[in-house]
């Protein structure tokens, strides 16, 4: 087989149904960026799950001096600050679950300083005693996802005041990013589903206008793959080139909402960096190419009969 | 060189067999006229030759093989051994006459040297030296078909298969091309040929075979082109 003879046919044949490829390079870069787009998001949700995780704790606040004075709104503390007793029975309690990796204490005093730490310049603080601060049981749990056993357990025990579960917090952003991610793969496979009809159409359309050339072809004995390798590379061609695009799609838009909006944003989060995004595109590449090559083959097996 | 044992092809979705119970042998280096009305069976004669069709009874030998047991992909191997020449020429109009020969060697991977030398001398072969740079649309009917000619002759088959190549044609053209075909056949091809011109097959007086709603009715050597008993 010769390669300039190969390529000048695969060349005729895309300039002639140029319409056709442009459609088919847009609906493959299309729908490829959006597979790359699921990819990143769950490359996202699983770094910030990772990286929250570590973070996530229970904490369990007691009640303090104030809180007592306050009785009809935490029927818990109306009989005043929490006794040693109180603190230590609850702390027992947790340890035997089992479930705990370690507690932390924090009495008022360390909160009172750890407050002044994160905000200086707080006019509040010149009212602030370590009586009005409580004293809090910070639980690193082994695996957070139990946060609600322990929260059923403690709470409402006497002398506790609340306890807050930090996951609370995050889930409506984790909700979010999973929505979007179900979003882009949900609209990727209609996609990709409208990508391989546009193919399938596209390999037929091209094999009937080049009937004849298939025919003499067929007539002089070429081999089968010599007769589809062209269809087949006009429809790989069309995907790299509709890989590319999507690559470039997926870097532009990393850069403009990651690096340029959502960095500044939101400061809290750690985004995905470039390296996921480079990881993305050889894939897109073989995905794309792999996927209309087998729709190119597949289809011609029907329509270019021996 | 062709042999049909009991051969019988009936369509899909058709009650009346195509071909029927048809058994015959053509010989290394003969010519053969294949004649009878349409609708007679003669293009499922030759597509069963092509195996472009495969017998629904019976089996069909060409070159020595036995194209029932003949996997797919050897199929293009068989064919490189056949030459095919049509009514309509089937010649691909934005490829120059040369390119049109050479695209028969192209698609069967023969170095370029060799497409470069013997494109050329088949044009000749056929009459159509230096018309190598022409375009299929600028050449009367006579010479298009002698480019078709050109391009299944120039892998040198054992065996060429021409479907009413001067359907066509003028008379005039119609006696070029026989005399093209006859000389190929002096070579040692086989020519098996389709027709419906009774003048040529009159005036060639070759070997004869008749095919009629699917039989074999009449295999005659030196025949003419209807009954003389």
């Amino acid at each position: 087989m010769r390669a300039q003879f190969v390529m000048s046919e695969i060349g005729i044949g895309l300039r002639r149904n140029l319409t056709m490829t442009i459609a088919v390079v847009v609906s493959v870069a299309l729908s490829l960026a959006l597979a790359g787009a699921a990819l990143l998001l769950r490359d996202q949700v699983s770094t910030m799950k990772g990286y929250w995780d570590g973070k996530i704790e229970v904490s369990v606040y007691f009640c303090n001096k104030t809180d007592a004075n306050q009785g009809s709104v935490n029927k818990n503390c109306s009989t005043g600050a929490a006794t040693q007793n109180q603190i230590d029975s609850v702390q027992s309690q947790l340890e035997k679950t089992g479930l705990i990796e370690k507690i932390y204490t924090e009495t008022p005093a360390q909160a009172l300083a750890e407050y002044t730490k994160q905000d200086p310049n707080n006019p509040l603080l010149t009212s602030l005693t370590p009586d009005s601060m409580e004293y809090s049981l910070r639980i690193k749990l082994k695996d957070p996802q139990n946060y609600q056993i322990v929260t059923g357990l403690v709470g409402g025990q006497p002398g506790v005041m609340k306890v807050e579960d930090q996951s609370e917090v995050l889930k409506p952003l984790f909700n979010l990013l999973n929505g979007a991610q179900v979003v882009a793969l949900v609209v990727m496979v209609i996609m990709l589903g409208v990508t391989l009809l546009l193919i399938v159409n596209t390999v037929r359309v091209s094999a009937f206008s080049r009937k004849r050339e298939t025919g003499i072809m067929r007539l002089v004995g070429a081999s089968n793959y010599y007769v589809q390798m062209p269809f087949i590379a006009e429809a790989a061609f069309a995907a790299v080139v509709g890989a590319v695009l999507a690559s470039g799609m997926l870097a532009v838009g990393k850069y403009l909402l990651i690096d340029r909006f959502l960095k500044n944003q939101i400061q809290l989060i750690n985004f995905i960096g470039w390296g996921p995004v480079f990881q993305v595109m050889p894939l897109m590449l073989v995905l794309g190419v792999g996927m209309s090559s087998i729709a190119a083959f597949l289809t011609l097996r029907k329509y270019l009969k021996v | 060189m062709i042999r049909f044992d009991n051969v019988s092809k009936t369509y899909p979705k058709q009650n009346r067999p195509a071909l029927d119970n048809v058994s015959l042998e053509i010989e290394k280096g003969e010519f053969v006229f294949l004649v009878g009305s349409s609708g007679s069976g003669k293009s499922t004669f030759l597509r069963l030759i092509l195996r472009e069709e495969r017998p629904s009874i019976g089996e069909v030998h060409v070159l020595g093989k036995d194209l029932a047991k003949l996997s797919n992909w050897k199929v293009p191997q068989m064919r490189r051994q056949l030459g095919t020449v049509f009514q309509d020429f089937r010649l691909l109009p934005n490829k120059t006459v040369g390119q049109n020969v050479a695209f028969a060697l192209e698609v069967i991977g023969k170095p370029r040297s060799v497409i470069g030398k013997v494109v050329p001398e088949v044009l000749e072969l056929v009459g159509l030296a230096g018309k190598q740079d022409r375009m299929p649309g600028e050449l009367s009917g006579g010479e298009q078909q002698r480019v078709a000619i050109a391009r299944a002759f120039v892998n040198r088959p054992m065996l060429l298969i021409a479907d009413e190549p001067t359907g066509n044609l003028d008379p005039q053209n119609s006696v070029g091309i026989m005399k093209l075909l006859d000389r190929i056949n002096r070579t040692g091809t086989t020519v098996l040929m389709a027709t419906h011109d009774q003048a040529i097959v009159d005036q060639m007086r070759k070997r004869v075979i008749e095919l009629d709603t699917g039989h074999l009715v009449r295999d005659q050597s030196r025949g003419v082109y209807g009954y003389q008993h």
